[in-house]
């Protein structure tokens, strides 16, 4: 049985209709993170944050405290909000960008305050129009009360907040590549080094990153300390966190649940969460946190929903978003469509990502639609070998940034896991599913 | 000649003044060449071109990187499916097939009438909706095949105006002012608050 007992921090509001406008979130505690942390010096801030252990939600989980305090000896020019949003099957931001913009712009303004940036962007996913306008409008609500512009609640903290769309492209979630769409230049990611725009950010200047997830628990830690946060979930997965369930479930859904007291099979099974799986089929195989994340099979359902648990079994919480495979799932067309995806999104600046992708779509195309040969199935872990030497996890890097090195995953997890359907694809001449 | 209309011109300086440098108003300023034309036309780039400091060749260049933006007319309603995993396992090929045959449209073209144009697309971020479909970027939760021919029969009724703009009309909320913070005041803010950090970190003894 799944641990509901967690208050929920970002998703207080979720249950009222209006929880958008200004009016549902001033008479539900807006904006009094804000007013309290005005009160507190920024370093006093910022250690809250350190002290909740908030683990960054965009991908790589890095704690937003270590990332701020890593930066205190030079001042910080810009600080982004990332809100691209495009790993398949993640879809949380675009909740609490829709559903809860105020809170989002109250924490990215704490956030400014405790590094004492005045400059900040907020980049939005461009499909997501809704979320656009609704951020907009709490960005233009808060200018309005004084809880942006100049000496914000009659403090000496000046600040702008510039919602900035985006367009289309997978990549620019990648923080560096976003920096470039905010320069507005086409989306390619930055060599490394400097590994972080802290060092040389917007502009060459430094700037801080952050996911909308990460920044829309601010409020609440502000308001309940740091210490509070940390009390909830396990080691060093502290707090609530969003989790993405989508596949085959009877209730897919966005949920808002204590990481590590819970695990996948709670949250899958849980009538309160994701409802069992439908027809009650057994489940194949679970992608535990984006599809750039290697596969589990059914044992791994009593793992805790922990980023370490999850990284020692060899993948990665990642974006917190689930996939559920079924009995009735074709293991191959998945595979194949999700290399399709990176292969689509490549920004084709190197050479690994940009052919490798192609090549293995293109071989598990013949094998899901007839054509394959059974050299195919060795032919494609060499071709993910030679994307991500060794194909352990974390991957190798071989690239300017992760897409490539994760392109391999579902392949090479569907390949290990269920060799004999590819087999039976080769054999058969096509896909026995159709 | 300003080829982008009074209105149009006047968000677009009132967007360029939110950034410290004109190129980063690329992709807001393009959205609002598609907002106006339907797309991304010629005259649409030369005036972002003119009004980031650029050439129309970058400006077109930086555009095709990015899905968004069509730089050939499309139809009135853009039509995405998603077929990506979650939507894989939902149907997604079945509905963009449907939605083919029923638009009588082929993937990344435009119906003869001019009304749709349809896109398979990727992951749009609405997978407990799957399969997914958004409409010129608005989110329609038609999972079925009959739903949507319910949807596409409002949308040439012209029923769904209000929810779903024309296409190119990304953002209806407009920033209500400018930048507020004074450049000046914020550094006398900022050196400010470092002189007082200062005074407040105990010195590192040797
Ligand atoms: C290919 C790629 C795509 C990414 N997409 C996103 C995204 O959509 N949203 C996001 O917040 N982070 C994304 N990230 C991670 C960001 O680079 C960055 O780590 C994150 O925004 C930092 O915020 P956090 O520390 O609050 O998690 C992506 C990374 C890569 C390599
Ligand atoms: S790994 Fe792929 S997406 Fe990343 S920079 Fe290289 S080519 Fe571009
Ligand atoms: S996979 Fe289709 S909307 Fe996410």
């Amino acid at each position: 049985m799944a641990t509901l007992t967690a208050p929920r921090i970002v998703l207080s509001r979720a249950g009222y209709a209006d929880s958008h406008t200004l009016t549902r979130y001033l008479a539900t505690g807006g904006y009094d993170g804000l007013r309290k942390a005005l009160t507190m010096f920024p370093e006093a801030v910022a250690s809250e944050v350190d002290q909740a252990s908030l683990l960054g939600r965009g991908g790589a989980g890095f704690p937003a405290g270590r990332k701020w305090s890593m930066l205190r000896k030079a001042p910080i020019s810009y600080l982004v909000v990332n809100g691209d949003e495009s790993e398949p099957a993640t879809f949380k931001d675009h909740l609490l960008l829709e559903r809860d913009p105020n809170q989002l712009v109250e924490g990215v303004i704490i956030a400014a305050y405790a590094l004492q940036v005045s400059s900040v962007y907020i980049f939005v996913r461009g499909e997501f129009a809704l979320g656009l306008e609704r951020v907009q409008q709490a960005v233009n609500d808060a200018y309005e009360i004084g809880a942006l512009g100049s000496k914000i609640f009659g403090s000496d903290f000046s600040i702008d907040v510039v919602v900035h769309p985006g367009a289309g492209a997978y990549i620019c979630g990648e923080e560096t590549a976003l920096i470039e769409a905010l320069e507005g230049k086409r989306g390619f990611p930055r060599i490394k080094p400097p590994f972080f725009p802290a060092v040389a950010g917007l502009y060459g200047e430094p700037t801080v990153v952050n996911n909308v997830e990460t920044m829309s628990n601010l409020p609440w830690i502000v308001n309940n300390g740091g210490a509070a946060f940390a009390a909830l979930g396990g080691g060093r997965s502290t707090g609530t966190r969003l989790f993405a369930l989508a596949g085959r479930v009877n209730n897919p859904g966005v949920f808002e649940i204590e990481m590590v007291k819970n695990t996948f099979r709670d949250l899958i099974y849980d009538p309160q969460l994701g409802g069992g799986v439908i027809d009650d089929k057994k489940i194949k195989a679970i992608i535990p946190g984006g599809v750039s994340a290697p596969w589990f099979g059914p044992d791994l359902l009593d793992l805790p929903l922990g980023q370490d648990e999850v990284a020692e079994k060899g993948s990665m919480l990642g974006s917190g978003s689930i996939v559920v495979m079924d009995e009735t799932t074709c293991v191959v067309r998945a595979a194949w469509r999700i290399t399709k995806f990176f292969s689509r999104e490549s920004c084709g600046q190197c050479t690994p990502c940009r052919e490798g992708s192609g090549w293995i779509e293109r071989a598990m195309y013949r094998v899901e639609h007839g054509g394959g040969r059974m050299e195919d199935i060795d032919l494609l872990l060499d071709l993910c070998d030679n994307i991500a030497p060794g194909l352990t996890w974390p991957p190798q890097q071989t690239t300017i940034c992760v897409l490539g090195p994760s392109i391999p995953s579902s392949v090479h997890s569907a390949i290990k896991m269920f060799r004999d359907d590819f087999v039976e694809h080769v054999t058969k001449g096509g896909c026995p599913h159709d | 000649m300003s080829h982008f209309r009074i209105d149009i011109r006047q968000r677009a300086e009132e967007v360029l003044a939110l950034y410290p440098r004109p190129r980063s108003a690329m992709l807001p300023l393009l959205h609002l060449a598609q907002e106006q034309d339907g797309y991304v036309s010629d005259e649409g780039i030369a005036e972002v071109a003119e009004l980031t400091l650029t050439t129309p060749a970058d400006v077109r260049g930086t555009a095709l990187f990015y899905d968004m933006f069509h730089l050939e007319p499309v139809g009135r309603y853009v039509v995405g499916i998603c077929t990506n995993i979650a939507c894989l396992l939902a149907g997604g090929d079945e509905l963009l097939a449907h939605a083919s045959t029923s638009l009588d449209c082929p993937v990344g073209s435009t119906s003869s009438d001019g009304f749709f144009s349809l896109e398979e697309t990727e992951c749009l971020a609405d997978c407990d909706f799957a399969p997914c479909v958004q409409v010129n970027h608005r989110y329609v939760r038609t999972t079925t095949p009959a739903a949507f021919d319910a949807v596409v029969a409002e949308l040439r009724a012209g029923r769904l105006d209000h929810d779903v703009p024309q296409h190119g009309t990304l953002i209806r909320v407009r920033r209500a002012g400018g930048l507020h913070a004074p450049g000046a005041e914020v550094a006398a803010e900022r050196s400010a608050a470092s002189a007082a950090r200062e005074a407040r970190t105990p010195k590192e003894t040797k």
